[in-house]
């Protein structure tokens, strides 16, 4: 999902970053020398030792994603993890990266605004179902809206954990939380239906449980170049034990896989889903749950990231590609 | 409609003078003069600030020093509207208090401004409109079937459209304009338009300079020639361009913004341009989202601005506190507006000083400078660039609704100089620690190498020094100093301001923000009759410069002259902190919450109570003094100036 290119096409980011200061060693000015690396590690992207609850989904969320990771081998200092707040959000402390722990809610245009200045950079942003789908609700929306391009992982617990034990904006009607005593009356969000009709172009539903099914979900999102949301039932073991039952084969439920259709022109595939089909999405995300699982929606809108850099470049090409100076220099000219 | 030639006036004033007998005196000698205010009062959509604006530019190519002021009605369209030039050949600090030439397009003009007409002011009325009272001697009265002129000299098909231009062109006259470089303007700003456009003005204008005007005036004008020192060109913008072009020669690349009045056109502004220049300025789905996207920006190694008006500060100031507690420098512009709430949108106040220096929870420092006129808006977002930058912090930019719309003439500023490179710095480091308890934060963006394998987090949780989270109330203290202690470091970094006027004695005004011109005229005057009096204008408010405090003893009185409410304790904003700061009993404080600029004789009359060193003119519509808040010493805006707020 990263884009090599600088916004304004100025120099290699990468060939900068391999460049090692001289200035540290003793002032003199800095020379670039290629310094090797080694392949990524687990161990090196890890950090403090996770102070969820023992049994807590997140684990395999963090597991899952540190795999992927040293599978894809990226670039150590050009992953970049960010988080809002919440028990899910306090996923960057435990991954050791350029990342930042940020407000409640406000992690999507936090993660759009290093997307957008710095395309080189692999953003990923984690969260719970309060963060997004609640106080961080427009930004969901927008940042679907607009499309940029970022990997945002949603912990969707069905209550606030961090808080201790309130009824979250997915819990279900009749969930007793401290603060809905006698049961949840409100009708909570569908996520899937949410994303979809917000224009997500990456959309897709995993389980804690499902290591393996996580992480083709992670790296496809990855592979996708736009807003890819991936919602993930994650346990709280502390205050909403077992809700995800029916979801875990493991405890006797079923986890039902969406069947993406092949092309094949077989009469099989007619019954499977096609991923472009919005309607067909929101079906899926109207199912009772647990739901299905897997991609419900992908479209190869073109992201913000891409329109800015075209007009960007349009906007170059007419002033000839001129430099700072003189494109400020031009404007003062008129004002005379 | 009146006929051309037997147009209605009554020259009062010079009914005396043996030349009003002289049937045409088109050649009359132009006087010599250095000073002229030209008040134009119509309705919004008569384009009297386009008028307004060409006055003012060409003033700018001229040489002259220039200062606007406008009202404009929050209405979204229509509504009476002003457009007032100041012209000189001298140093032009404020708009002037009173005009020495008001245009009046309608009835409802004439009477809400003729109480800002000096005496021996003349009154250039649309006698289409208008119908003034003549028996009231202290004016010269010039009445020009404006309307009528315009539809005649146009052909009838574009209605009354273009009498502004046809009162341009009557300007010119009278005041000797240079007509070519006023039509090379507007063949600039009509230029890109359809051809009939830049046509029809050019015919409005030439029909208004042909008028014989000569004949109704006992007089016409002619600027004295000025030769300015240094050579440099003069450029012409208003308040919210010069901060937009500052940040982009400070090298802000990108940034995030909500519409709000009167912060809306900055945005315009680096929406449209920064493209040019390789960035992005998003427009953000609410004030939250620009903050944070700004925020997301300057982590990124690019650092970015956001900015709003008061209201919109408000729903920034979560996430300004997350930059302060995890070192990430950012700038905030905040043009204000009267408030709280939506308060008088389109209106001036400077009532958002606390907000910016202490509005969040928490202990969370951060910086606040304000810019004191049109040039100084570009020139403090290179002041504020430069502390975000070397600092690593939110760096607040007050400017307010007066500096954003008027409109100012200022020496280029030499770009090849000031110009800043701002590309993030992705140099791989040895090892980094975000947060060093003995070093002033220095923020490392994400792409840099960190060879140790040990990268940082920037964390709004109180962190240690490499950003982990921490519960310990040592490292609290100690890391809520250090944020602190950047600041104080800054003191030492920022000069002590400048006296204007006196260096000690009796009076020194102190004051902040757009008020630096009335303030500066006051003092010029109060010294003219023998006040000893100096002016203080602070740029930088928080933190505030070192010295200060040896100031203080050179006066016996100190007065802080704000924009905003004295308060419940009877002190004006900055009053409030500089008495808390230096405990200086001898501060007092002259604040006004109607909505409108400070007059130099309000300053004055509000100084040296009982004393004024302005012409007392007995007039409707003279600004209130809030000294008390009893009924009966609140008027309705209505009764201080025509708003048209809605």
């Amino acid at each position: 999902m990263s884009d090599e290119t600088k916004p304004n096409g100025s120099g290699d980011t990468s060939s900068v970053a391999a460049a090692v200061s001289a200035a540290d060693a003793g002032g003199t000015p800095a020379t670039t020398i290629e310094i090797p690396r080694e392949k990524l590690t687990k161990k090196a992207i890890t950090a403090d030792h996770p102070t969820w609850c023992p049994g807590c989904g997140d684990f395999a969320v963090l597991a899952s994603f540190y795999k992927v990771l040293e599978k894809r081998n990226l670039d150590h200092e050009k992953i970049v993890t960010l988080a809002g707040i919440g028990c899910s959000s306090r996923f960057p402390y435990f991954v050791n990266g350029h990342g930042a722990h940020f407000i409640h809610g406000r992690a999507v245009p936090l993660a759009s605004g290093i997307s957008l200045a710095r395309p080189d950079l692999n953003v990923f942003l984690f969260g719970g179902d309060g963060d997004g789908f609640s106080i961080g609700g427009n930004h969901l929306n927008h940042g679907a809206r607009k499309n940029v391009n970022l990997v945002y992982f949603i912990m969707d617990n069905f209550v606030y954990g961090l808080t201790k034990k309130q009824t979250s904006p997915t819990s279900p009607i009749g969930f007793k939380s401290k603060t809905d005593p006698t049961g949840a009356i409100d009708q909570p969000v569908n996520p899937m239906k949410q994303l979809v009709s917000a224009g997500a172009t990456f959309i897709a539903r995993t389980h804690a449980t499902q290591v393996k099914h996580m992480m083709e979900m992670i790296e496809r999102a990855f592979d996708h170049q736009g807003f890819s949301v991936i919602e993930c039932l994650s346990e709280c073991v502390e205050f909403y034990p077992d809700v995800f039952d029916p979801a875990d084969p493991r405890k006797g439920g079923s986890f039902e896989l969406i069947q993406e259709k092949k092309w094949d022109n077989t009469p099989e595939d007619e019954l499977r889903h096609d991923v472009t089909d919005e309607l067909a999405a929101y079906k899926l995300a109207q199912l009772p749950f647990p739901g299905v699982f897997g991609v419900f929606y992908q479209s190869d809108r073109p992201t913000k990231n891409a329109l800015e850099k075209k007009w960007i470049e349009t906007t170059r090409a007419k002033t000839g590609n001129a430099s700072d100076l003189e494109l400020l220099q031009k404007t003062f000219d008129r004002m005379k | 409609m009146g006929e051309p030639n037997n147009p209605d006036i009554t020259a009062v004033q010079q009914s005396a003078a043996a030349n009003v007998q002289v049937p045409d005196r088109a050649d009359l000698r132009p006087e010599n003069i250095n000073d002229a205010v030209i008040r134009l009062a119509g309705n919004s959509q008569d384009g009297i600030q386009t008028a307004g604006a060409f006055l003012a530019r060409l003033a700018g190519r001229s040489a002259q020093d220039v200062m606007t002021y406008m009202t404009i009605p929050a209405t979204i369209s229509g509504g009476p509207s002003i457009f007032q030039v100041r012209i000189g050949s001298g140093e032009v600090l404020s708009a002037g208090d009173e005009a020495d030439f008001l245009v009046a397009f309608y009835q409802h003009s004439y009477h809400d401004h003729i109480g800002f007409l000096r005496e021996g002011g003349v009154l250039l009325y649309d006698s289409d409109n208008v119908e003034p009272d003549l028996d009231d001697k202290r004016f010269v009265y010039v009445g020009i079937p404006i309307t009528g002129l315009t539809v005649e000299a146009l052909g009838g098909t574009a209605k009354d459209k273009g009498k502004n231009i046809f009162v341009l062109g009557l300007i010119a006259k009278i005041f000797h304009l240079d007509q070519e470089k006023l039509v090379a303007l507007m063949k600039e700003k009509f230029g890109g338009k359809d051809e009939s456009i830049v046509n029809t003005a050019i015919m409005a204008f030439t029909a208004g300079y042909a008028y014989p005007v000569g004949n109704l005036l006992t007089k016409l004008y002619q600027f004295e020639k000025i030769d300015k020192p240094g050579g440099r060109a003069q450029i012409t913008m208003d308040g919210n361009q010069a901060l937009a072009y500052g940040l982009l020669a400070a090298g802000v690349r990108f940034g995030a913004g909500y519409p709000i009045t009167p912060w809306s056109s900055v945005m315009e502004v680096l929406r449209r341009e920064l493209p040019k220049y390789g960035g992005i300025f998003v427009q953000a789905e609410d004030e939250l989202a620009s903050v944070s996207i700004a925020i997301g920006m300057s982590y990124s190694g690019w650092l970015a601005v956001t900015g709003s008006a008061g209201p919109g500060i408000s729903l920034k100031t979560e996430a300004i506190g997350w930059a302060s507690m995890a070192e990430i420098p950012l700038i905030i512009c905040n043009v204000q507006r009267g408030g709280p709430s939506t308060g008088l949108p389109t209106n001036v106040e400077q009532s958002d000083l606390h907000q910016a220096i202490f509005g969040s929870h928490g202990d969370s420092p951060r910086v606040v400078l304000a810019a004191a006129t049109v040039e100084d808006c570009f020139y403090i977002a290179i002041e504020a660039a430069r502390i975000a930058r070397k600092y690593s912090t939110p760096v607040f930019i007050l400017s307010d609704t007066s500096l954003a719309t008027r409109i100012e003439a200022f020496d280029e500023p030499d770009l090849a100089k000031i110009m800043v490179d701002p590309k993030p710095d992705l140099t791989a480091r040895q090892t980094h620690k975000p947060y060093p308890l003995d070093q002033i934060t220095q923020h490392v963006p994400p792409g840099a190498r960190i060879l140790d394998g040990k990268y940082p987090l920037m964390s709004g949780l109180e962190h240690d020094e490499m950003g982990h989270p921490t519960g310990s109330p040592k490292m609290h203290m100690a890391m809520t100093a250090k944020r602190r202690n950047k600041l104080r470091k800054l003191a030492d970094d920022i000069p002590t301001p400048e006296i204007y006027g006196d260096e000690q004695g009796d009076t020194l005004l102190v004051g902040w923000g757009s008020t630096y011109g009335p303030i500066h005229d006051a003092v010029k005057r109060a010294r003219e009759h023998g006040e000893k009096i100096g002016a203080l204008h602070l740029r930088h408010i928080h933190p505030l410069p070192n010295g200060l405090e040896k100031i203080w003893p050179k006066f016996k009185r100190i007065v802080v002259v704000e924009m905003n409410d004295a308060g419940v304790y009877g002190y004006g904003q900055l009053a409030t902190i500089l008495r808390a700061r230096y405990c200086e009993s001898k501060i007092e404080s002259v604040t006004k919450t109607d909505g409108l600029t400070f007059r130099v004789k309000e300053i004055l009359e509000n100084v040296f109570k009982g004393k004024t060193y302005a012409r007392n003119i007995p007039r409707d519509g003279a600004a209130v003094e809030h000294h008390g808040t009893a009924p009966e010493n609140v008027k309705h805006l209505k009764e201080v100036v025509p708003q048209g707020v809605g």
